[in-house]
C-alpha cells in the first residue's frame, strides 16, 4: 500500500453539502469521500492506495480534476484498489456531484 | 420483449448503499457511524491492504412501509464482504441496540464469504457475537430477517448466521450454504465438487434449491423493488415465536430425516426429482413464479 | 537436338492413388475403424507432405490432430503444416516431436509463448503469418494441401458429411485439397443414416472416423455484460454518437471485447432513444454474439453472416432465420472465407479494440515472448483499395480523408480502447513492442496487426479522434496523444495543439458530443446479466454452464 497526498489550487466549491461518498473499494474501482476542509481555494487529497509507483500519475489526474472543476474549500479522502485513470476521473465526477447535492 | 428489462434494479448488482436506499421507505435510512466518522480496519492497514471508510457493512435505522426498523448492509464488493473486526462489531451494536429499541425487524442484507481471514481470531470472534446478538434480538422478539441475493450469498459463519435468522428471503441468484465452492474443491477434489461448473453450483447452493428445499421462506426476484415487496409481505404476516425447546427438537428432527433421504445425492437434480418435481431438468430455466407454482404444487 | 524430356503431367493423381491404394492394402474402406487411425494417416501422409490441420476459433479437429502427433516420426516427417490456428497441445507437439518443421498459419492463442520458444530454438521454420483470406487464397495458389485433416458433424454412409453451425474454414480448406490430387480425411461426431443436409459431397472426402468425443468447441465471443464497466458505457456511447450516428454505418463488423458488447447492448436503449433504430447496424458480418440478441429483438438487425457459430446460440439462431443464414433444415450455415470477403469488402465500419497502440495509430496485439498472428482482423480493420461502390458512410469518409473531390470513398477503421489496461499497462506506447519481438524472432516484419494508416477514428474514455482528418503527422500524433489520457504519451501532448484539433473537430471530448460522463451507468446496458440475454432470446439462448449464475 502507497499513501500520497497531494494539495492542488482550485476555484471555490459553488455549494457544499454534506459529507458525500462514491464508489466502492473493490477490484479496479475506489471510494472517495469529500468532506468540507477549510482552505476556500485548495482542494486536499489524501490517497491510499494498493498498487504503488503511480504517485506521478495520480498528481496529473488529480490536478486535471482540480483544474477543470470547482473543488476548492474540499478535502477528499480515497482508498484505491488499482482504479484505472478512467475510473478515477468518472468517480471525482460523480462525489463531486454528490457533494454540491446534486447527485446525477 | 420490452425495455422492461432494461427498467429493473439488479440486486446483485447493486452495492449495499444502493440496496439500503431502494429498500427502505424513500430517504428514511438514518447510517449509525457513516463513513466520514467510521474508521477503516487496522488489521488491514497492518498488512498494508487500503480499508474501506465504513469496513464493509452499513448499519442503521430506517422506515419499510412506514414499519420502525434497523437495517445491516454488507458490502460484497469490499473483500468479499467478509467478515473484520469493525465490521462485526458494528453488526453486534445494531442488533444488541435493537434488543432493547425493539424495532418492527432487523433487515439484515447479508452478501459475504464467511470471515475476513486477514483479522483471524478478531473476525472469528466476531462472528461468533453475531450469532449470539441475532439470537438475543430473536428472544426479546424482535424478528431478524435475512436477505440474500448478492454477490458472495451467505456461505462460512455468515452462512450459519443466515439460518439462526428468523427467516431467508433469497433471490435465485442468492446463494447459501457453510463451505464455499472453492474451498470443497481445494480440500475434497474436483471429483468431489467442480466449482467451475456454475450451474452445478447453483443447483447445490443456490437461491431455487434453497427455496425447493423449505430453507428459504421465499423466492424473489432479483431486483431491488421485488426485495421490498417481498420483505413487506413477509413482515406482515409474521410474528416472531418465543424459543421454544421443542420447536428446536423438531427442526433437529428434520435436518435428520433430510441427511437420511439425500445425503448420497451429487446434485440438485437428484434432489428435486425426490422431492417430486415433475421435470427437474427445467428446474434452473424456469422463472420465478412458475418455480414457486412448482413448489406449491409439492407432495407434503 | 534432343526432344525435351516427357514429363509426367498427372504426378498429383498418380501420387493420390498410390495413397489410396496404400490404406486399400491394409483393409481401409471409407469409414476408418477409430482405433486404427494412426495406422490410416502413416500409409497415406508421406514424409515431405503439406498438410492441412482444420481448426479455427470455433471447432477444431482435435482428435485428428492428436493421432497425428501420435504418429511415428520415422514415417512421417518434414512436414509442412497449414492451418489457420495453432490453438491446441497437439498442435505444438507435432513440431516438438519431430514430424513438422514448417508452419504457415494465422492465429496461435493459447499456444504462442510455447510457438515463440519453438522458434528461437529453431525448431520451426515459419513461412509466414497470414491473416485468414491470405492463407485461405494461397491454398489456391502455392499452399495448396497434400492432405487436409478436418471436422465434421456428421457423416452418412455414402461420406457425405453435414457441417452443422461451425461451418468455418471447412469449404475453403476441402475445396483447395480435394480438386488438385489431395487426400481428405474427416473426424465426425456421429454417424447418421440421414444427414439433415449435406455441406461437403461424398466424393470430395476420402475417409472418415468417429472420433471418440466430439469436436471441441470453445465459447470464445460470449461477452457477460456483467463485466461491462462503466467506463465502457461512456465509450460506447461516444461511439454510438459520434461514429455510428453521424456516418449512418449501417453495414459493419464488431471485435470481440467488452468494448464493442457495450455497443451492442446499447443499440436498444441509448441508440433507440437517438432514433436511430434502422439508421444504424442493420447489417453484420459477426460471429452471433449472445450480447447482439437484445438488438435483433428490438428490431435494430436485418441480417446477419458469421464466420463460425457461437456454443448455445444454435437454437436462438435457427429460430430467426430472417437474420441467420441456415440451411432448409434449419441449422446455420457459417462460412470463415465468405464472412471474411463481407467483412473486406461490403463493410463501411469495422471496431475493434487492440492492446498497444503507437503514435503512427499502428497497433498490435504482440506481446513479448509470444507470437499470437491476427486472425481476420486485418483483412476487416483495412481500407481496400479494390471496393467500388458507394455508400453514404464510405462517401463521407472518403470526403474527409480525400477532400470534397474524392474518387474514392474510405472504410471506417475504428480502435477503441481504454487509455491504461489491468494493472495501469498504458495502451498507448511510443513504441510497440512489436518492434523487439521482431528481432528476437528474426522476422521479417513486424506483428503489427491494423496499420495506422488504416485506422480512421481512435475512441478513449477521453475522447474520439478522427484521424481522417488530420492533414499531417504531427496532426495525427498530436490527435493521437489528445486522447491517449494520463499515460506518458498522452501527458507528453502539446496542449495547444491539442486544443487547436478539438476547436476543428477533429478530438471531441464527451461534452462536445453533449454526453455527461455522469450519465455513463449501466443501467444503459439492455442486459446486464447472461440471465437477462436468456430472457431477450425468450429461453432460446442455452448459455454454457460457465457463463451462468443460475
Amino acid at each position: 500500500m502507497e499513501t500520497l497526498n497531494f494539495c492542488f489550487d482550485s476555484a471555490p466549491v459553488l455549494k457544499g453539502a454534506s459529507p458525500a461518498l462514491c464508489g466502492v473499494v473493490g477490484s479496479g474501482n475506489l471510494e472517495i469521500l469529500i468532506k468540507t476542509g477549510i482552505e476556500p481555494a485548495a482542494c486536499r487529497v489524501c490517497i491510499k492506495t494498493s498498487a504503488r509507483g503511480f504517485g506521478e500519475t495520480w498528481q496529473a489526474v488529480l490536478g486535471s480534476f482540480a483544474a477543470s472543476h470547482a473543488a476548492g474549500g474540499t478535502v477528499i479522502a480515497i482508498n484505491d484498489m488499482g482504479a484505472t485513470p478512467a475510473v478515477v476521473t468518472l468517480r471525482l465526477a460523480q462525489a463531486l456531484a454528490e457533494y454540491q447535492g446534486g447527485g446525477q | 420483449m420490452s425495455l422492461a428489462l432494461a427498467v429493473r434494479k439488479s440486486w446483485f448488482e447493486a452495492t449495499a448503499r444502493a440496496r439500503v436506499a431502494g429498500l427502505l421507505d424513500a430517504g428514511s435510512f438514518h447510517e449509525i457511524l457513516p463513513p466520514a466518522v467510521s474508521q477503516p480496519s487496522p488489521h488491514l492497514a497492518q498488512l498494508e491492504l487500503p480499508g474501506a471508510f465504513d469496513d464493509g457493512v452499513i448499519a442503521g435505522s430506517g422506515r419499510l412501509a412506514g414499519k420502525p426498523i434497523f437495517a445491516i448492509a454488507q458490502e460484497g464488493q469490499f473483500m468479499g464482504g467478509a467478515v473484520g473486526e469493525i465490521h462485526g462489531a458494528k453488526i453486534v451494536g445494531l442488533l444488541r441496540r435493537a434488543a432493547q429499541e425493539k424495532p418492527a425487524a432487523v433487515l439484515f442484507l447479508i452478501d459475504s464469504g464467511g470471515v475476513r481471514l486477514h483479522e483471524a481470531n478478531a473476525g472469528l470472534i466476531a462472528i461468533s457475537e453475531i450469532m449470539r446478538a441475532v439470537l438475543d434480538a430473536r428472544a426479546a422478539g424482535v424478528p431478524v430477517i435475512a436477505l440474500v441475493g448478492g454477490s458472495c450469498g451467505a456461505f462460512g459463519g455468515m452462512g450459519i448466521v443466515a439460518k439462526l435468522c428468523s427467516a431467508i428471503l433469497i433471490s435465485e441468484e442468492g446463494r447459501l450454504a457453510l463451505s464455499g465452492p472453492e474451498v470443497i474443491e481445494t480440500v475434497a477434489g474436483v471429483e468431489e465438487f467442480d466449482s467451475k461448473d456454475r450451474a452445478l453450483v447453483w443447483r447445490v447452493t443456490g437461491g431455487k434449491h434453497r427455496y425447493l428445499m423449505g430453507d428459504c421462506a421465499m423466492l424473489v426476484e432479483d431486483d431491488i423493488a421485488a426485495f421490498r415487496s417481498g420483505a413487506t409481505e413477509f413482515l406482515s404476516g409474521w410474528g416472531e415465536p418465543a424459543p421454544s425447546i421443542a420447536h428446536l427438537r423438531a427442526s433437529q428432527q428434520a435436518l435428520e430425516k433430510r441427511l437420511a433421504a439425500y445425503a448420497t445425492y451429487r446434485d440438485g437434480l437428484q434432489v428435486w426429482a425426490a422431492l417430486g418435481v415433475a421435470e427437474p431438468e427445467n428446474v434452473p430455466m424456469l422463472d420465478r413464479d412458475s418455480l414457486v407454482a412448482v413448489k406449491e404444487g409439492l407432495p407434503t | 537436338m534432343n526432344a525435351p524430356l516427357a514429363r509426367q503431367w498427372d504426378s498429383l493423381r498418380q501420387s493420390r492413388g498410390r495413397r489410396l491404394e496404400r490404406a486399400a492394402s491394409l483393409g481401409f474402406g471409407r469409414e476408418i475403424p477409430v482405433d486404427r487411425i494412426i495406422d490410416l494417416l502413416e500409409a497415406v501422409i508421406q514424409p515431405g507432405d503439406r498438410v492441412c490441420l482444420e481448426g479455427n476459433n470455433q471447432k477444431q479437429a482435435d482428435f485428428l490432430a492428436e493421432s497425428l502427433a501420435d504418429c511415428s516420426p520415422e514415417r512421417i516427417n518434414h512436414l509442412s503444416m497449414v492451418q489457420s490456428v495453432l490453438a491446441l497441445p497437439s498442435h505444438v507437439d507435432l513440431f516438438e516431436r519431430g514430424l513438422a518443421n514448417r508452419l504457415d498459419f494465422s492465429f496461435s492463442g493459447p499456444q504462442g509463448a510455447r510457438l515463440a520458444k519453438l522458434v528461437q530454438e529453431q525448431r520451426i521454420e515459419i513461412g509466414a503469418i497470414h491473416t485468414y483470406l491470405e492463407l485461405f487464397g494461397r491454398y489456391f495458389m502455392d499452399l495448396t494441401p497434400n492432405v487436409a485433416l478436418i471436422a465434421a458433424q456428421a457423416a452418412d454412409a455414402a461420406g457425405n458429411l453435414y457441417l452443422g453451425p461451425n461451418t468455418e474454414d471447412t469449404p475453403a480448406i476441402v475445396e483447395a485439397t480435394a480438386f488438385k490430387g489431395g487426400i481428405v480425411i474427416a473426424q465426425v461426431n456421429e454417424r447418421l443414416d440421414k444427414l439433415p443436409r449435406v455441406d461437403v459431397p461424398a466424393d470430395w472426402v476420402d475417409f472418415t472416423v468417429l472420433a471418440p468425443k466430439p469436436n471441441y468447441i470453445e465459447p470464445l465471443f460470449t461477452r457477460d455484460p456483467a463485466q461491462i464497466t462503466e467506463v465502457q458505457v461512456l465509450m460506447a456511447m461516444m461511439a454510438i454518437k459520434g461514429i455510428y450516428a453521424e456516418y449512418g454505418v449501417t453495414r459493419l463488423n464488431h471485435g470481440i471485447g467488452f468494448d464493442t458488447a457495450a455497443i451492442e447492448l446499447l443499440l436498444p436503449t441509448y441508440a433507440a432513444d437517438l432514433g436511430l433504430k434502422g439508421k444504424i447496424c442493420t447489417h453484420w458480418a459477426l460471429n452471433p454474439h449472445p450480447t447482439l440478441i437484445p438488438a435483433i429483438e428490438s428490431g435494430f438487425v436485418e441480417s446477419v453472416h458469421c464466420f463460425g457459430s457461437e456454443v448455445g446460440m444454435d437454437a436462438y439462431i435457427s429460430a430467426r432465420s430472417d437474420v441467420f443464414f441456415t440451411g432448409a433444415d434449419g441449422s446455420m450455415r457459417s462460412n470463415r472465407a465468405f464472412s471474411q470477403t463481407a467483412g473486406l469488402y461490403a463493410c463501411d465500419m469495422f471496431i475493434g479494440s487492440t492492446l498497444q497502440m503507437d503514435l503512427a495509430g499502428n497497433s498490435s496485439t504482440a506481446t513479448l515472448g509470444r507470437i499470437t498472428g491476427f486472425g481476420g482482423a486485418p483483412n476487416m480493420g483495412s481500407d481496400p483499395h479494390g471496393r467500388r461502390h458507394a455508400s453514404p458512410a464510405w462517401l463521407k469518409a472518403g470526403r474527409e480523408a480525400y477532400g470534397a473531390n474524392a474518387i474514392r470513398g474510405r472504410k471506417l477503421v475504428v480502435q477503441m480502447v481504454e487509455t491504461f489496461r489491468e494493472h495501469m499497462a498504458p495502451v498507448f506506447v511510443e513504441e510497440l513492442d512489436a518492434w523487439k519481438l521482431q528481432k528476437s524472432m528474426g522476422a521479417e516484419l513486424p506483428p503489427i496487426m491494423i496499420y495506422g494508416d488504416d485506422v480512421s477514428h481512435i475512441v478513449t474514455e477521453e475522447g474520439i479522434a478522427n484521424l481522417l482528418l488530420c492533414r499531417s503527422p504531427e496532426e495525427r500524433e498530436q490527435a493521437i496523444r489528445g486522447v491517449a489520457g494520463f499515460t506518458p504519451v498522452g501527458r507528453a501532448r502539446d496542449p495547444r495543439a491539442v486544443e487547436n484539433l478539438r476547436d476543428r473537430g477533429i478530438i471531441r471530448r464527451a461534452e462536445d458530443l453533449g454526453i455527461d460522463p455522469r450519465q455513463a451507468t449501466r443501467d444503459l446496458l439492455a442486459a446486464r446479466s447472461v440471465k437477462d440475454l436468456v430472457r431477450w432470446s425468450g429461453g432460446l439462448y442455452a448459455p454454457p454452464s460457465r457463463f451462468r449464475n443460475w
